[in-house]
């Protein structure tokens, strides 16, 4: 998966989980609780949405790292194995 | 309240908590010689507060629905008229026939109809059994004021609820009203009308001759028409009135009294965490459910906590049902039950509360969910606050209220060290219960939470 298609699967997850957000708007740097209304719950379920569609089963323990939008998209990208690494250089 | 007849039995609007007053029968789920049992919804009901799965208390077989869908009416209104005797008015038992009787043709041999208390004079509705799509509050409430069919909208949302911009994408794919008399327009006020999707039925022409040109149809953009917001804000401000009136008797009748205590977690946490990490995401627990558990098994030791104050008596439930406040998005705020938490594992917990902020928010709460509850629980420390004060839910006689989990510095036998706490808080009803009695009950969910694989 690209991180564009990523990001999109990360949107998507975030806007069913708060349909009022408009996120396009997101800041992909800021913490997403700092925009988005989110209590633990919502958390848990952005976690099961992206569960459901990526199939990844994020450890509580790295829940730090997927605190910003920015942060969500370089995680997954490393867990669901990334066709196109940022900056488009392949090293090998 | 006026009785039913023997053999017969009233299905009344419920009062679905201290505040409400009116409700809206949104659809019937049963009809005319439909058999029913205790528990089952047999209509949803909306107040202010959303669209509630309205359950029946009693077994029976229905004889005749009394209003029909969108009827509003004040609590204690008879809605529908039930046998329990398992006889039936000969012409509504056949149930297969769809058509109304009239209401003549309903009594020839039984008094059920006649003798039953304030029968409208409008003939009995008879309602096909459909399936209601699940549908949050202010999407219901959008879709019925653009009067489109939530049946034709697919749901987006948790388990294909339609939600509210579900529903905004089926009002911009609607195509704009035809007008009746078209309206003179310029060829390019036409054209990007029609590729904005503008309706022009409303434009007033300012052209030669009242022709509607490309400056009129600019204008319409700019002021692009916003139907769902005064619907958004009737909901939000019936919402506010009905926690306003709740609130308002809380404190006018309540004489509150206020307990707080420090609670280390480090234990608790440390499990939790380490339970979780055994478990896949979809069978995680919140911090919340620990809590939530310790506070229902504390409670067995201290009932008179839990319960109601009822014409100056106080009335202990032996069921401990905890209602747990949940607040929903675009304002508001609701307290379905989670019932006999103390009976249910953490697993089960976690699924229950899971389950019950999902339908909270995206509509499908049950009538005994938003009336069992037998105390409060609220927990507003996700939202950052440390301490919270409740305010008492009447007629219950407390509210347990969780703060946000901080690391702080704790002293622990004479040296200082940096434990996650949480500050737990105690509002009880003065009446039924003194100080003593709550700082025993606020000790009491502390040791449990000191012990959270016995929770």
């Amino acid at each position: 998966m690209t991180n564009a298609e990523i990001q999109a699967v990360v949107l998507g997850a975030l806007s069913r989980i708060a349909p009022e957000v408009a996120t396009a708007s997101l800041k992909p740097d800021v913490r997403l609780r700092d925009q988005i209304d989110m209590d633990s719950m919502d958390f848990l379920n952005f976690m099961l949405e992206l569960h459901a569609s990526l199939g990844v089963d994020v450890p509580e323990a790295d829940y730090p790292k997927l605190a910003t939008l920015d942060g969500c998209v370089a995680y997954l990208a490393a867990l669901v194995g990334n066709a196109q690494p940022a900056g488009g250089a392949k090293m090998r | 309240m006026p009785s039913a007849p023997p053999g017969t039995a009233e299905f009344r609007m419920p009062s679905l908590g201290a505040d409400m007053q009116f409700g809206t029968v949104v659809a019937w789920c049963v009809k005319p010689g439909d058999h029913v049992r205790q528990g089952d919804i047999v209509a949803e009901i909306e107040t202010e507060k959303g669209v509630f799965e309205t359950e029946i208390a009693i077994d029976g077989v229905v004889t005749q629905l009394l209003v029909p869908p969108m009827t509003k009416a004040p609590v204690g209104t008879v809605l529908a008229l039930l046998s329990t005797d398992g006889t039936m008015p000969p012409a509504a038992a056949p149930a297969a026939v769809p058509a109304a009787p009239s209401p003549a043709a309903a009594e020839p041999s039984k008094p059920v109809v006649v003798t039953a208390p304030a029968p409208p004079p409008s003939p009995p509705v008879v309602a096909p059994r459909r399936v209601v799509p699940r549908a949050s509050p202010a999407a219901r409430r959008l879709a019925e004021h653009q009067g489109i069919d939530l049946a034709s909208i697919e749901g987006s949302g948790p388990e294909r609820a339609i939600t509210l911009a579900d529903v905004q994408r089926a009002i911009e794919r609607v195509p704009p009203a035809t007008p009746e008399r078209p309206a003179r327009v310029s060829p390019l006020a036409r054209h990007i009308a029609e590729a904005e999707g503008l309706d022009l039925t409303t434009v007033t022409g300012t052209g030669s001759g009242g022709m509607i040109t490309k400056t009129d149809v600019e204008r319409l953009r700019t002021v692009p028409p916003l139907p769902s917001v005064s619907s958004i804000e009737d909901r939000t401000a019936a919402m506010r009135q009905a926690v306003a009136a709740a609130v308002a008797r809380s404190k006018r009748e309540i004489p509150h009294y206020y307990l707080g205590t420090d609670i280390d977690l480090q234990k608790a946490l440390a499990w939790l965490s380490s339970e979780n990490a055994r478990r896949p995401v979809t069978e995680r627990i919140l911090p919340a459910v620990l809590l939530l558990k310790s506070v229902a098994i504390a409670l067995r030791r201290f009932p008179a906590l839990n319960g109601f104050w009822i014409d100056g008596a106080p009335r202990p439930s032996s069921a401990i049902h905890l209602g747990v406040a949940i607040s929903l998005r675009g304002g508001g705020l609701i307290a379905p039950a989670i019932h006999s938490v103390e009976r249910l594992t953490l697993t089960e917990l976690m699924r229950a509360l899971g389950d019950l902020v999902r339908r909270a928010r995206s509509g499908g709460l049950r009538s005994s969910e938003m009336i069992d509850g037998t105390i409060t629980i609220s927990n507003l420390g996700d939202e950052g606050v440390g301490t919270l004060f409740g305010v008492i839910y009447p007629p219950q006689v407390a509210l347990v209220g969780f703060g946000k989990i901080t690391e702080r510095p704790w002293a622990v036998n004479g040296l200082l060290g940096i434990r996650p706490v949480v500050t737990a808080t105690l509002a009880a009803d003065h009446r039924a219960t003194d100080g003593h009695y709550g700082a025993q009950f606020l000790a009491a969910v502390d040791r449990l939470l000191q012990e959270p694989e016995a929770l």
